[in-house]
């Protein structure tokens, strides 16, 4: 180990202390500041002078007081334990901090990330004298009624396993077994501590296959996101960010969820974490939050530890992700994070760039999202897991010209642009269906042709239908509605039809708020087949007014709020239904013709 | 006093005065962020902070301005102590400085504690999500945007709109239905005129709530950069009344525009790098340090409700500082020239309008059941009212299919009769909701998709009538 070096304080100026005689101090180590033990890292070094920003207010701190190093740069404790936690930006775990110190996070508290007394089962699967490598299984334990924690060997260590502890409880800071390496004997624990700034090792990355289904209609339909992607959710204040990124959440098909709030509302991270308390996953008897893990570094907590937030974030998801898993993380909002960065870099005085955003803001989003996708890992064992990252940013004026999103938009390969038009008129999520994509979508298609064959096709008609619609209240605009033919009527209506009762979709709705893939698909197949109809019933000569006022019309608008359980009768009854109406509808008219 | 050696003692060692600022020689033992006491030429006391100390240069900024201030004859005093708030319950009916000293020719208050101005963050694991309307008896407010206590709603406005009519209807009117204490306001008064700062107050006189309501005043003609401390010093008053003395507390902060100034101001003369439109960086998260000490907390009766009022530049919404409040509020009520043109009152448009908690305080229960579906259909209706409206005015009647008309008819009663009310109308939620569905039967029932047809049933006014037919 390196000498543990001290020095003393030079300067104060808001977050960030400059400390001199600091020889032997790395990039990125972390140091304890003053009398306080005000806890921060070195962001630069010149000489023996190292630059300091701390996770923590600076005020009282005075010059000359002394400052230590740790020895090692900021880290996450990775272990059993994890899930269901609520942490800050620098891990320090929140639900603790509450119990010792009451409702206010006062300087200088200290709480360590993972419980050192809780005792887990652990239950070995390897024999003393099987050579390992880092990411091979040791053992498990059950961490949560859903997740099986797998005990792995530490990406740093490789050898042969001279020591195993036998079935039984221990604490994590237990040995429970010891590697026999080319560098001597290591012990290994229940847990293991990780570098945040560093992406855990993987084989290979792969390339995606999977969608990730949200149970967003707009979202698995039009714009579905792989297991392994990146899908940026951009918008003004108010157009459904947070919403969108708490939706998926609670419904994606993910094993484990790392859920970021990152220098947004207090009352935001109060409500998550309620409804999360209260929620299940969906049709099981499960407790959302034996999935789900916060970090939570709000908008009046330090920025220094906001911008490291998404780092631990997505340490703990690279963890899960090693372990096999499908992990999904949401960001919200990277803008906070990249102001962060923004804001430290102006206090060192760097060249500014774009908005004052530094030069490097292209690079460390490139890094950061670099992290996410689909990969073998490492390990003997061929094994596969995935991070998928949903991230919301926030445009300044809602302009999406602006560094963080042109930067981010670079990378992600799906994008949901969220509308201020949209969210006025309560049309939620305010997903704009011209301006949002997904790059993912060929590499799915496979996928969802295996679930349904015209799945593309039927995709393409409804969104031919919305664009036809767009043009054609264009021309109304210019030229007004008489010229309006009834099979040009009939594109409002159905393009109408299509957004109130497939788009919208109600977050907050106890039955509408997850729409099965399988509902998806047929809610979208009854409607663009009544809209097939109507325009053959036009055809054969049936006037638009006596197809809008057919009962079925009404059944339509119910069909997103029908139980999953009755859908599929529903579903069969209203089409069948459906197609007795429209022949009534014809053989009426056809009646009618023979009588004059 | 302190065993600690420089504190107490003058010291003649400033060197540069710049804007706010004073730059003077470091002494040994002070502290980031420490009180400084700036004793003027004349003899006068001014409070500072240390906001930069190196071994070379110690910051100070000075809080109520360096007009009168000398290199030579201006020294300074070290406290040792962060910026504090003497608190007691005595404040009510009082007035005080924008750095909390009496304003009103009476006596200093007998603190019962002193409380520093910068309240260590609410940890959002033990804050409790509010749930409980508030009814301001303004319409487009209680039935499309709702408050709830312990939220932070803003005013956005322009200059010359009537936002100070309607903060003071919405103080007179706000309760919480069912419980009789009501509100305890803490009034922040940032830059504004004497004029404005009289306005409000005789409204307290006049509602017979001064003995409800504390004062915070910096004027317009008061130093700018006492501003920074005015909201802090309001909203710590607010924290002890609301989680020690179990009180509703809502308060006012008017003008956010003349805070957010004084912040350029200073970032300016520190010679910092401008963010969006000269603005600091930092704004954000500034913000966010007063607009978050909003809320409720776990285990404690009281609250904190903000309502920041702004005038927006240009009525421009994309301007940082409405930018900024809106991303960091919990919606924000925008009040609209257009419509204070047209003469309506308050002048609410309320399509770019949001309360982001109303859903958790509405329904069955709280409003009643019929709350949020009936105001996503009025949303909706309104939205494209404007719509058939804007074609209407390019393309003339002509362009309008009958369903449309009945879309523009709806949008221009909905202005007159729910948007419209009196300066001294009281509206229950009741009333509210019934006027919404009066609205709703201009359309056809078909048109009404947002609302489910339990509720339909229920509430719409000709429901019998048009099944019968
Ligand atoms: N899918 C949705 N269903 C219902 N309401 C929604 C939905 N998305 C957004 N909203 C409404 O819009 C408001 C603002 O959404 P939010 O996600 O907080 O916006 P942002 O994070 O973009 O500022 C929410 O409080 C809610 O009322
Ligand atoms: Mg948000």
């Amino acid at each position: 180990m390196s000498k543990k070096i001290s020095g003393k304080v030079s300067r104060i100026a808001g977050s960030f202390v400059t400390a001199k005689g600091m020889s032997g101090a790395q990039m990125f180590e972390l140091v304890k500041v003053g009398e306080a033990g005000v806890i921060g890292e070195i962001i630069r070094l010149q000489g023996k002078v190292a630059v300091i920003q701390a996770y923590e207010e600076t005020e009282g701190i005075k010059l000359g007081e002394k400052v230590f190093g740790t020895g090692k740069p900021l880290s996450v404790e990775l272990g059993p334990g994890l899930i269901g936690q609520i942490f800050d930006g620098v891990q320090r775990p929140l639900t603790v901090i509450s119990n010792m110190y009451g409702p206010l996070i006062k300087r200088g508290v200290e709480a360590l990330a993972l419980d050192r007394k809780k005792k887990w089962a652990f239950k070995p699967t390897l024999k003393k004298g099987t050579k390992v490598t880092g990411g091979d299984f040791v053992g498990s334990i059950q961490e949560t009624s859903l997740i099986k924690n797998r005990i792995m060997v530490p990406p740093t260590i490789s050898g042969v396993i001279s020591d195993i502890s036998s079935e039984g409880k221990y604490t994590i800071t237990d040995p429970i077994a010891e590697v026999r390496t080319s560098g001597g004997l290591e012990s290994l624990f229940l847990m293991h501590t990780w570098p945040v700034r560093k992406p855990r090792p993987y084989k290979t990355m792969l390339s995606p296959t999977e969608p990730l289904l949200s149970g967003q209609r707009i979202i698995d339909s039009f714009f579905p996101v792989a297991k392994g992607g990146i899908a940026a959710t951009t918008g003004g204040f108010g157009t459904g960010k947070t919403v969108v990124l708490q939706t998926l959440a609670i419904w994606v098909d993910a094993d484990v969820v790392v859920y970021i709030g990152c220098g947004e509302r207090g009352n935001e991270m109060a409500d998550v974490l309620d409804r999360f308390s209260k929620l299940k996953l969906g049709s099981s008897n499960q407790s959302l939050m034996n999935r789900t893990i916060f970090v939570a570094n709000v908008s009046n907590m330090p920025i220094v530890a906001r911008e490291a937030s998404i780092y631990t974030g997505i340490s703990l998801a690279e963890y899960y992700r090693d372990m096999g898993y499908n992990v999904a993380l949401m960001a919200d909002s990277t803008s906070r994070w990249a102001e962060a960065l923004r804001e430290i870099s102006g206090r060192l005085e760097e060249m500014p760039g774009e908005e004052g955003y530094p030069a490097y803001l292209a690079s460390r989003l490139a890094e950061f999202y670099a992290r996410a996708g689909q990969v073998q890992t490492i390990g003997n064992e061929d094994r596969q897991g995935s991070i998928t990252v949903l991230a919301a940013i926030s445009p300044p004026g809602g302009d999406f010209s602006e560094p963080v999103t042109t930067n981010t938009l670079r990378i992600a390969k799906v994008f949901w642009a969220l509308d201020f038009a949209l969210a006025h008129r309560r049309h939620f999520p305010a997903i704009n269906w011209f301006m949002s994509y997904s790059e993912n979508l060929p590499m799915l298609e496979p996928w969802f042709a295996k679930v349904e064959k015209d799945w593309q096709k039927l995709c393409n008609e409804a969104r031919t239908l919305l664009k036809e619609e767009e043009e054609l209240r264009e021309i109304v605009a210019l030229i007004g509605a008489e010229i309006l033919g009834d099979k040009q009527r009939s594109v409002f209506e159905t393009a109408k039809m299509l957004k109130e009762y497939f788009l919208l979709q109600n977050a907050f709705h106890p039955v509408d708020a997850y729409c099965p893939i399988a509902k998806t698909y047929k809610m979208l197949r009854t409607f663009l087949k009544f809209y097939d109809k109507t325009k053959i019933a036009i055809d054969s000569g049936v006037p638009l007014v006596n197809i809008l006022s057919l009962p079925i019309r009404e059944k339509l608008s119910r069909l997103k709020t029908t139980p999953t359980e009755e859908f599929d009768s529903v579903y069969l009854e209203i089409d069948k239904e459906m197609n007795e109406q429209f022949e009534n509808l014809e053989s009426e008219s056809s009646g009618g013709e023979d009588q004059i | 006093m302190s065993k600690k050696s420089h504190l107490g003692l003058k010291f003649f060692t400033v060197r540069e005065i710049t804007g706010p600022l004073l730059f003077c020689e470091s002494v040994t033992g002070v502290g980031f962020g420490e009180v400084v006491q700036v004793i003027t030429p004349r003899g006068g006391e001014q409070i500072g902070q240390v906001i930069d100390i190196s071994d070379e240069v110690t910051v100070i900024q000075v809080f109520e301005g360096t007009a009168g201030l000398s290199v030579e004859s201006t020294a300074v005093r070290f406290t040792g102590e962060t910026i504090k708030l003497p608190v007691s319950m005595d404040m009510f009916g009082r007035m005080f400085t924008g750095t909390g000293k009496p304003a009103d020719g009476g006596p200093n208050i007998l603190p019962e504690k002193y409380l520093d101005i910068h309240a260590p963050t609410i940890n959002p694991y033990s804050r409790e999500h509010p749930t409980k309307f508030i009814q301001t008896g303004i319409s487009v407010i209680d039935g499309l945007n709702t408050l709830l206590l312990g939220q932070k709603l803003p005013l956005l406005s322009g200059t010359g709109l009537p936002h100070k009519l309607l903060a003071s209807q919405i103080v007179r009117q706000a309760k919480v239905v069912g419980e009789e204490e009501g509100f305890t306001i803490v009034f922040a008064a940032l830059g504004i005129t004497s004029d404005e700062v009289t306005f409000f107050r005789n409204d307290f006189l006049k509602m017979g709530a001064m003995g409800k309501v504390v004062m915070f005043v910096n004027r317009a003609e008061e130093p700018a950069i006492e501003r920074i401390l005015t909201p802090r010093m309001a909203l710590t008053a607010a924290e002890y009344f609301a989680f020690e003395h179990n009180l509703d507390v809502l308060v006012i902060l008017v003008d956010m525009t003349n805070y957010c100034e004084a912040l350029r101001e200073i970032s300016a003369s520190r010679l910092e790098i401008p963010g969006r439109r000269g603005y600091p960086g930092y704004m954000y998260t500034d913000l966010a340090t007063l607009y978050e000490r909003a809320g409720i907390i776990k285990g404690k009766k009281g609250s904190v409700t903000q309502m920041p009022i702004l005038t927006m530049p240009d009525d421009d919404i994309t301007h940082p500082i409405a930018d900024l409040t809106s991303y960091i509020t919990e919606g924000q009520i925008i009040l609209d020239r257009e419509m204070f043109k047209k003469g309506t009152y308050p002048p609410i448009d309320p399509l770019p309008c949001l309360s982001r908690l109303m859903d958790k305080g509405i329904g069955a229960g709280k409003t009643r059941d019929d709350h949020k579906q009936l105001s996503d259909q009025l949303y909706y209706a309104y939205a494209e009212g404007k719509i058939v409206q804007g074609t209407a005015l390019v393309s003339g009647e002509k362009a309008l299919t009958s369903t449309d008309k009945l879309y523009l008819k709806f949008m221009e009663r909905f202005e007159r009769e729910f948007i419209s009310q009196g300066f001294n109308e009281n509206r229950d939620i009741e009333d509210t909701l019934n006027i919404g569905w009066t609205l709703l039967s201009i359309l056809p029932k078909s048109e009404l998709t947002r609302i489910e047809p339990s509720i339909i049933k229920k509430y719409h006014p000709n429901h019998e009538k048009e099944d019968s037919k």
